[in-house]
């Protein structure tokens, strides 16, 4: 490839420019030392500070993961930061937070200012390793609603914290969510009350800008008894050269009647043509359905990272209540996605849908990886799971792995998958009425991605569908 | 104008289109008939541009454009417009989507302004209702689901809609009742004007007679054999095909 | 002719759950087992016949009850990275070896397998199979026993360009037996293997078949129907490796589990990248009859070409409730109602089988587990 076409071909990733401010960073590496620096910096309790700790020395004793359809050069964790802020005092309001910081969110179409934002929709934007700013707070907190920075939560909030923190994903889960729960730096906390239903959409925008830096953000959200409240989550990070890891664990938890629905759009920088660079994604998300009638959603459009590895369940406890998976994962150049959903069933009654739709393109490798449990209490449980895969040239794969378990004759699983290609006469019919080859892609592309795609909330999704486009450009030709 | 000069086209080693001529002024319709395996959607393929078809020799001209240089969206937008023997399925993406995102490029292309949705619905409608079609076809799937009539409506709402001065119909009757084929007659017959042509690309004879046509063409193993009147296709319809293929 | 038992190999050689392709068949009361040398045995008075030529073998030994002349066994030299066939090929003394000539229709013969003993045997039999170019043969493959043991066989075939075999197997093994089956099918263009497989028996059993489609428009059709009761363990696992253009693979498999029973069915079709027009198709439904009774699927795609066409489905059920009524509402008593809708489930795969004896063969299997039910 010509070193116009790697310009030409990096240039479509339009978040890949870095915030020049000045960073207060821990020493590299991981030690209890650093555990307790982090732990220091947020002034957080004793209590939060042993679990940190005890979580570390769990993950020490752990393997990395290597189950999944992925490779990658060893990750030196000792060769990381761990803790990245901007260096000015954590403002105390909108109007303290930095202007190169605003500018910043501003150029990625996340305005905070209040009167410019998104009429409904609050934001707490993350910034390497804190929280730089959460708007609407007020508006919110007059309906009960607690929506702020994690790190804030501890201090204000223990007692929830404490109740639900590694409730849903306990440190022991896996070998990235044991390294997170050591040292998570920031991330949101939300906590609807009781027949609440959040007045506005909430929303938490990532964004990874120092060199060398893993992110560990960590978000925890209850949703009280007939609660309600939709989430949304957007990522993007710097290109760079190297490989950063982003480690981040999610925790939701739906009390008797509330519903959750935590849509994701995820963009962090996929590394070049190439393969240089690019973010290593390993996430943990899961959901507890504890209550009667409780549901959660899960929305995705991954788009971005070099790798992803991300499984966001469902823990189905309370009778009759909703697990939904949606998903859209797209790969393109070296990009390599292994995701997919666990829908465990345990309580009466309960249902799952999981719909994923996996496009790859170019020399990428995109993998849907889902378990479907029904356990022997699950009498009546219902789920439907359809994944599709659409394949764009003859350099990439698909893979379908999923698992399904079933010990209750009550129950009710059905499991489709179709693997496809965009049919020549299908890009041929587009074009002989006018439409670009690339665009006729991206007609059809989203098209296939199209039940996802409507469970997005609205901005969500028209940004996610030119999100697709845009990923695919350069992959037909 | 269409002018076709000395055409030939083969699929992989099979030479299907061997020398045609024909010239189609503007304001005029042209049939043509011919057997099967004759080369009549070969024709109507290589008008539009899709692949697997190689031009071996000749020329096309469209309003003096070399048509064979032009991508298929720039056929479109050069104002050729196909209608599909079997129209193609699009899952998921909405009627209404497909149709202004089409009509846009084209209008981008011609240097016309885009349509909003809002303005788009409105012409949308309009032509739905010309056409005789319910308002739900514009938010269904392109294609999936319908039945043939409702795909050949289709083709004529899309037609409508993209205003082309040269309009190829390949075998749009086929497996048409009387109903919709008038209503493609009618779809045809309300762009005729002086700034129109189309090629009705037919087996039968029953299409002409709804939409008249101003010069019948004979295709057989790759060329023009005879040309005439409207008369022509009675004829063939009265006696076939196998008397001409000697001439 | 000493069949070395188990106690020769330890625990280690076999495969234990934490592999993946062994992630829901677990070894573990085989290993607990020391098997011993099988006995001479004896052929039980009604050895299967249906009037074909047939092979025989009883505990592991070529039977004189054998119309097949006796084949030469030579030793194995086992290549793969089965732990299974590993085994069988440190052990196994003699088997079926059958090589069809260019072009010839060799018609059906039955293969039986039968085992019986006192104390814990092992049976390692080796068969293979060689069709040569546009040859057809069809095989019955019976496998029966009484008691405790081990029937650990490997058939390995190949099929030269154009060759068509037809596999009918019904594994009935005694219910205290474990029966593990390896089947490995190298397939050339336009050669075809038709396998069927009824598991009915064995305490714990796996059936894994492993069809490598090496030429254009070579196909591979696994079917499987497995009916298991009370704490039977039965595993059909089957690799699909299309490695050239234009193959077809198609797989139907149904499972009736009731009692404890637990049914397993791990299915994968890899496309490699240069093969394209790939047809691959894969269905797997079960039926839970009880309470207790699970199911675990896996059905897996690993894809490297952009024009195929590959799909699966799966589905875990009751008998539906509604269905049963209809049919007593037009007077079919309430079992004879499941009875007909459990065979209506069965024959998407049953179907399968053209072979008249073979179908009867299977129908009447079926009939006898219904009726012990």
């Amino acid at each position: 490839m010509s070193a116009s076409m790697q310009e030409l071909a990096s240039a479509k990733y339009q978040y890949g420019f870095t915030t020049d401010i000045l960073m207060e960073e821990f020493p590299r590496g991981l030690s209890e030392d650093i555990v307790r620096l982090i732990s220091a910096k947020k002034s957080e309790p004793a209590w939060m500070l042993e679990w940190r700790l005890k979580a570390y020395r769990l993950w020490l004793r752990m393997e990395e993961p290597d189950w999944a359809h992925i490779s990658h050069p060893p990750i030196d964790y000792n060769d990381l930061y761990y803790y990245a802020a901007p260096a000015r005092e954590q403002p105390k309001s909108l109007d303290d937070v930095d202007p190169e910081l605003l500018r910043t969110y501003e150029k990625l179409g996340i305005p905070l200012n209040e009167r410019a934002a998104l009429a409904g929709v609050a934001v707490d934007a993350v910034f390497d390793s804190v929280s730089v700013a959460t708007t609407f707070r007020e508006t919110l907190s007059k309906s009960g609603v607690i929506f702020c920075p994690l790190s804030e939560a501890v201090r204000e909030y223990p007692e929830l914290v404490r109740k639900y923190l590694g409730s849903v994903v306990p440190m022991h889960d896996n070998y990235f969510a044991a390294l997170n729960s050591a040292v998570f730096s920031d991330g949101s906390f939300v906590y609807i009350p009781k027949g609440v239903r959040c007045p506005m959409e909430l929303s938490t925008y990532f964004r990874i800008n120092a060199r060398n830096t893993g992110q560990f953000e960590r978000t925890l959200i209850i949703a009280d008894d007939e609660a309600s409240v939709s989430y949304l989550e957007g990522c993007t990070a710097p290109m760079r050269d190297e490989n950063q890891l982003h480690a981040a664990v999610v925790e939701l938890v739906a009390l008797d009647s509330a519903k959750i629905k935590y849509s994701t759009v995820q963009n962090w920088y996929p590394g070049d043509a190439d393969g240089r660079g690019g973010i290593y994604n390993f996430v943990t998300k899961r959901g507890a359905c504890r209550g009667r009638d409780s549901k959660i959603s899960w929305t995705q459009v991954e788009t971005g990272s070099a790798i992803t590895w991300k499984y966001p369940s469902c823990v189905l406890l309370g009778e009759g209540s909703v697990g939904e998976f949606y998903s859209v994962a797209l790969t393109n150049n070296h990009q390599q996605a292994d995701t997919g959903t666990k829908m465990i069933h345990i309580g009466r009654n309960t249902t799952s849908t999981i719909i994923s739709k996996g496009i790859s393109a170019g020399k990428s490798d995109n993998t849907y990886r889902g378990l479907v449990k029904i356990l022997a209490s699950a009498s009546g449980a219902r789920n439907f799971t359809q994944c599709d895969s659409l394949l764009i040239g003859n350099e990439c794969g698909a893979h379908t792995v999923p698992y399904i378990e079933s010990r209750n004759a009550s129950a009710k699983v059905e499991h489709e998958a179709t693997t496809s290609k965009i049919a020549e006469d299908q890009l041929f019919y587009c074009r002989s009425r006018g439409l670009s080859q690339e665009d006729a892609v991206g007609l059809i592309v989203n098209g296939f991605c199209k039940d996802v795609l409507k469970e997005l909330p609205m901005e969500f999704a028209v940004e996610a569908q030119k999100l697709l486009s845009v990923s695919l450009e350069g992959s037909v030709g | 104008m269409l002018e076709i000069k000395n055409l030939h086209a083969r699929i992989g080693d099979k030479e299907i289109l061997k020398g045609v001529n024909l010239t189609v002024p503007d304001g005029e319709i042209h049939a043509i008939m011919g057997p099967n395996g004759a080369g009549k959607s070969t024709l109507s393929y290589v008008l539009s541009g899709r692949d697997g078809y190689e031009v071996t020799q000749g020329e096309v001209f469209y309003n003096s454009q070399d048509v064979l240089a032009l991508a298929p969206e720039d056929r479109a937008a050069a104002g050729i417009f196909l209608a599909f023997q079997y129209p193609v399925e699009l899952p998921g993406v909405g009627n209404a989507n497909f149709l202004r995102t089409a009509v846009n490029a084209v209008r981008r292309k011609r240097g016309e302004a885009e349509m909003d949705a809002v303005a788009f619905l409105k012409v949308a409608r309009a032509a739905i209702k010309n056409l005789s079609m319910k308002e739900d076809f514009l938010k269904r799937n392109v294609n999936v689901g319908f039945s043939g009539g409702e795909k050949k409506r289709n083709e004529m709402l899309q037609m409508a809609l993209l205003q082309p001065g040269l309009a190829i119909l390949d075998e749009t009757d086929s497996g048409l009742d009387i109903d919709a084929l008038k209503i493609v007659a009618d779809g045809v017959n309300a762009l005729r004007s002086a700034r129109f042509a189309a090629l009705v690309i037919t087996h039968y004879q029953r299409l002409l007679d709804y939409i008249v046509p101003d010069v019948v063409h004979v295709l057989v193993g790759g060329r023009i054999i005879r040309s005439g009147s409207a008369a022509l296709a009675l004829e063939l319809e009265a006696h076939g095909y196998t008397g001409l293929e000697a001439a | 002719m000493a069949i070395p038992g188990w106690k020769r190999h330890d625990m280690t050689a076999l495969p234990l759950k934490k592999l993946e392709a062994w992630r829901y068949t677990d070894l573990t009361p085989l290993a607990e087992i020391n098997f011993s040398e099988a006995g001479l045995g004896v052929a039980p008075a009604a050895l299967p016949d249906l009037g074909l030529p047939r092979a025989v073998f009883i505990n592991g030994r070529y039977s004189h009850a054998s119309t097949l002349p006796m084949p030469e066994f030579s030793p194995v030299h086992e290549t793969g990275d089965l732990p299974l066939a590993q085994i069988n090929a440190e052990s196994a003394q003699a088997g079926l070896t059958i090589d069809v000539p260019d072009g010839v229709d060799a018609g059906a013969i039955l293969l039986v397998s039968h085992a019986s003993g006192e104390a814990p045997f092992a049976v390692h039999l080796r068969h293979r199979i060689h069709l040569g170019r546009g040859a057809s043969l069809t095989i019955i493959d019976i496998a029966k026993g009484d008691g405790l043991y081990w029937h650990n066989p490997v058939m390995d075939i190949r099929l030269e360009a154009g060759a068509k075999l037809a596999h009918y197997r019904l594994q009935d093994e005694s219910r205290a037996a474990f029966g593990l089956a390896t089947i490995r099918a190298h397939i050339e263009a336009g050669a075809a293997y038709e396998h069927f497989s009824a598991i009915i028996g064995a305490r714990l059993s796996r059936t894994e078949i492993h069809a490598t489609l090496m030429g254009e428009e070579a196909a591979a059709h696994l079917n499987a129907v497995q009916l298991l009761n009370r704490e039977q363990h039965g595993d059909f696992t089957t690799v699909v490796a299309h490695r050239a253009p234009c193959c077809a693979s198609r797989q139907t498999v149904k499972s009736v589990l009731s009692g404890l029973a637990r049914g397993v069915f791990q299915g994968r079709i890899e496309v490699d990248r240069i093969a394209q027009k790939t047809d691959g198709y894969q269905m797997s439904q079960a039926l839970l009859l009880s309470e207790h009774a699970e199911m675990d699927i896996k059905p897996e795609l690993k894809i490297y070409a952009d024009d195929v066409k590959c799909s699966h489905g799966a589905t875990i059920g009751a008998l539906d409730e509604d269905q049963v009524f209809y049919l007593r509402s037009r007077g079919i008593p309430e079992a004879q109602a499941r009875a007909l809708l459990i065979r209506a489930f069965l024959d998407d795969a049953l179907s399968a089988v053209r072979h008249v004896q073979a179908r009867a063969l299977f129908e009447a299997a079926i009939d006898t587990w219904w009726v012990s039910q």
